[in-house]
């Protein structure tokens, strides 16, 4: 808005500022998002440069204390550590109250995010207020900034039972203090995760350019409304882990023939400059195409993906048909697509258009409507409804299933990632896991669940001495984790399970996930708007894509 | 420019279609208004992400008329997109929140934002002051908002979206205004007045930040 030119507005300092928010429509201006952006691997290197950083002598950390202690041991099993502090953080309830540094309540969070800006300037910090935390932010820049100098950059600070994990984006910093069994990889892995998040609303160039103009810019005008969001986020890795610990997508349960149907409907449905549509159910995926002339030669990243899921699962998006610009970090961080998001029907279901071209909301409008029509003769609305009402609990806004359908007493819970998808499919991870049940149904439950999966998933994936199978018994359920060629797998069984015992459940479960596949995974994920003998580039998935379109 | 669907389309049975921006900062009540107005609905919603598109037909009497209600984010960050969406629109709601001055000093700016985009008298402007319900909180009294409402003659109103007081009589007011605007027009279009080709706002001003 151009209002802050007024002498007269009562907030005249802001007048400058204001200009910095018209982002959408410069960004428009080079095609809307959809070239391959040339500085991408700038933070690759960046992040690599940091690579040697953790062998760096502990005199270079010496500004705080603790970190004379570089104890990287720290990933022994302790169950019982997690769970003293379960309690308090049961509570989501962020910004506003508390952030003093000093407040008792504050301290006992288990996990803090911050994210502040180059100059120290404070962005978001998941609990407290970030004015009360201008200090701390000060001490984390400060703490950058001199290994910094020595030609370094700090990546991690194992102190106690704290870990301090670093993340430099651009002009951004972004910090992780974290009493979690989560490692640092994780941990980065969530930062990454957040920092996309904030890229996905403003782009990192507008974000970089904000700062080059003005350095001690205050971001959170941009962002302000994108906080929930974050929350959310990072909510979700404590309460249903897998979509970001395993890297892929959670796809809703659906007979194949429904599937294709609706994957045939969404590629027929076309408007002009629509990249992607995707169909979702409660921040799980129905079925998704993507124009190939479009995305064809970058993928779609699963990251990015997932991140749209999360942000049309928001309650934001209850009402109304939507309209507002996206970005797509991955695929390119600096520039826009448009988004249409728009609940079908009054159902749960709902239908996201990614396109170019920013006036192009009746269009994609129209398309929705065809969307829905096809929809209903399809019957698919009542199907999917079905699907939403198959699992036990009785208010589940996100289809799911009962860990009882796979039929194995004894199995809790389980996460499970096919790693054996046709090469073509490589650009749709996706993972399944049923409904959390009793006895995870109360929060510190689930997070108890939550970091157990961690550490395990830590330990299959440490980079030192990376695991295969690990039978872990804790203290209230056993726990096996299992990585093979074909697929991730983590179970939650009953503690008084024996070792034979897990072994016949897991198998079982091996054999209901190879019996279900074709209805808790997409396995054909189609594509749209294709001609039949498609470009030299991309004849691999041309020839698939022409077999398997479906009914 | 969705300018063509914008435009009021009189006759052969079709209902006149108004295109109606609500406007404001951010958690005035924007889109609690456009819920409660097209819904009869209430609930506490997060801020809106860019701009959410509602419609809804009218009955006034013996005409009826569609509305197609752009409900924008009060963001600054989607302020760029909204834009695109309030070139065509017959109407603007300038909503506050009376128990915040802040809020209604924005109203006032987004005010200025309108003039810069339009004719004098092209869109019926109805300033809202929402929050009713929260009286005790009271920062904008309903004199201060209906003085500066008449000083730049803008309908005036005040509503509580969580009450569902004033919300419908809101919108109608503006229905009414339009449908006046609209009968006028037709007049004049009949006695060869040719003012269609005015809507185009200055053209240069949205280039100023592609520095």
């Amino acid at each position: 808005m151009e209002a802050g030119g007024d002498p007269a507005a009562p907030a005249p300092g802001d007048a400058e500022d204001l200009e910095d928010t018209r982002l959408p429509s410069e960004e428009a201006g080079d095609g809307g998002g959809v070239q391959e952006d040339p500085t991408d691997s700038e933070d690759r290197s960046l992040e690599e440069t940091g690579s040697k950083t953790k062998d760096q002598p502990p005199s270079l950390l010496s500004p705080l204390p603790q970190s004379e202690s570089p104890s990287c041991t720290r990933e022994l099993w302790d169950p019982a550590a997690s769970e003293n502090n379960a309690m308090d953080d049961s509570e989501s309830g962020s910004g506003g109250q508390g952030g003093d540094p000093s407040d008792e309540d504050w301290r006992s969070k288990r996990k803090h995010v911050f994210v502040l800006s180059e100059a120290g300037k404070p962005i978001y910090s998941r609990y407290g207020s970030v004015e009360a935390l201008s200090t701390t932010m000060g001490v984390m820049t400060a703490l950058v900034s001199f290994v910094q100098s020595a030609g370094d950059t700090i990546r991690a600070i194992y102190a106690e039972d704290h870990k301090l994990v670093f993340l430099q984006q651009g002009p951004l910093l972004l910090v992780a203090v974290s009493r979690t069994p989560q490692s640092a990889a994780q941990l980065r892995e969530e930062l990454l995760a957040v920092h996309a998040q904030i890229v996905s609303t403003l782009t990192r160039a507008s974000v970089a350019r904000i700062f080059a103009r003005k350095q001690n810019y205050d971001l959170r005008r941009l962002l302000a409304g994108s906080e929930r969001t974050l929350d959310r986020l990072l909510d979700s890795v404590e309460r249903d882990p897998g979509a970001l610990l395993l890297g892929a997508v959670r796809c809703v349960p659906l007979t194949r023939p429904l599937r294709e149907a609706l994957g045939t409907l969404l590629r027929r449905c076309t408007a002009p400059g629509l990249a992607l549509s995707v169909l979702a159910v409660g921040g799980q995926l129905v079925t998704a195409a993507q124009e190939r002339n479009v995305l064809a030669e970058c993928r779609l990243d699963p990251a990015d993906l997932q991140l749209l899921l999360n942000w049309v699962s928001a309650p934001a998006f209850a009402a109304g048909e939507a309209w507002a610009p996206v970005c797509l970090p991955r695929f390119n961080p600096d520039g826009f697509f448009y988004a249409y998001v728009a609940r079908l029907d009054a159902m749960p279901v709902c239908l996201l258009l990614l396109g170019t071209d920013p006036e192009a909301f009746h269009d994609m409008a129209t398309c929705r409507r065809l969307v829905e029509d096809g929809m209903h003769t399809l019957g698919a609305m009542r199907n999917l409804g079905e699907a939403a009402s198959f699992s036990n609990a009785p208010s589940a806004t996100a289809p799911s299933y009962s860990v009882q359908a796979v039929g194995a007493p004894g199995l809790r819970h389980f996460l499970y990632k096919p790693l054996d998808i046709p090469d073509h499919h490589r650009q749709l991870p996706q993972f399944t896991s049923p409904e959390l049940e009793a006895p995870y149904s109360r929060e510190e439950e689930r997070q108890r669940l939550s970091d157990l999966y961690h550490r395990l998933h830590a330990r299959l994936h440490s980079s030192s001495r990376p695991l295969r199978l690990i039978y872990h018994v804790a203290e209230k359920e056993t726990l096996l984790a299992w990585v093979t060629s074909k697929f991730e797998l983590y179970t939650c069984l009953s503690p008084l399970v024996t070792k034979a015992g897990a072994i016949l459940v897991v198998t079982k479960l091996l054999r209901w996930v190879k019996k279900e596949e074709d209805r808790l995974f997409i396995r054909y994920p189609p594509k749209y708007s294709t001609p039949p003998a498609a470009s030299s580039a991309s004849t691999d998935q041309a020839s698939h894509n022409g077999l398997f379109t479906g009914s | 420019m969705a300018q063509a669907d914008g435009r009021p389309q009189p006759g052969a049975g079709q209902p006149h279609v108004f295109k109606l921006v609500l406007l404001g900062s951010g958690s005035v009540g924007k889109s609690s208004l456009a819920l409660r107005y097209v819904k009869n609905d209430f609930k506490s919603i997060l801020p809106t992400v860019g701009c959410a598109f509602f419609t809804k037909v009218v009955e006034l009497g013996a005409t009826s008329l569609k509305f197609e209600i752009w409900d924008t984010a009060g963001q600054e960050k989607y302020h760029s997109v909204c834009h695109l969406y309030f070139r065509g629109a017959n109407a603007a709601l300038l909503v506050y929140d009376i128990t915040s001055k802040d809020s209604f000093h924005k109203a006032q700016q987004w005010l200025k934002d309108l003039e810069r985009e339009f004719l004098p008298g092209e869109v019926v402007v109805m300033l809202v002051g929402n929050k009713t319900d929260l009286s005790e909180e009271r920062e904008v009294t309903f004199e201060e908002g209906k003085e500066f409402a008449e000083s730049q003659s803008l309908l005036f109103m005040e509503t509580s979206a969580r009450l569902n007081h004033q919300v419908t009589e809101a919108f109608s007011a503006i229905a009414r205004e339009l449908l006046q605007r609209a009968e006028r027009k037709e007049d004049q279009t009949r006695r060869g007045g040719a003012r269609l080709a005015l809507n185009q706002g200055p053209m240069g001003r949205a280039k100023c930040c592609a520095r």
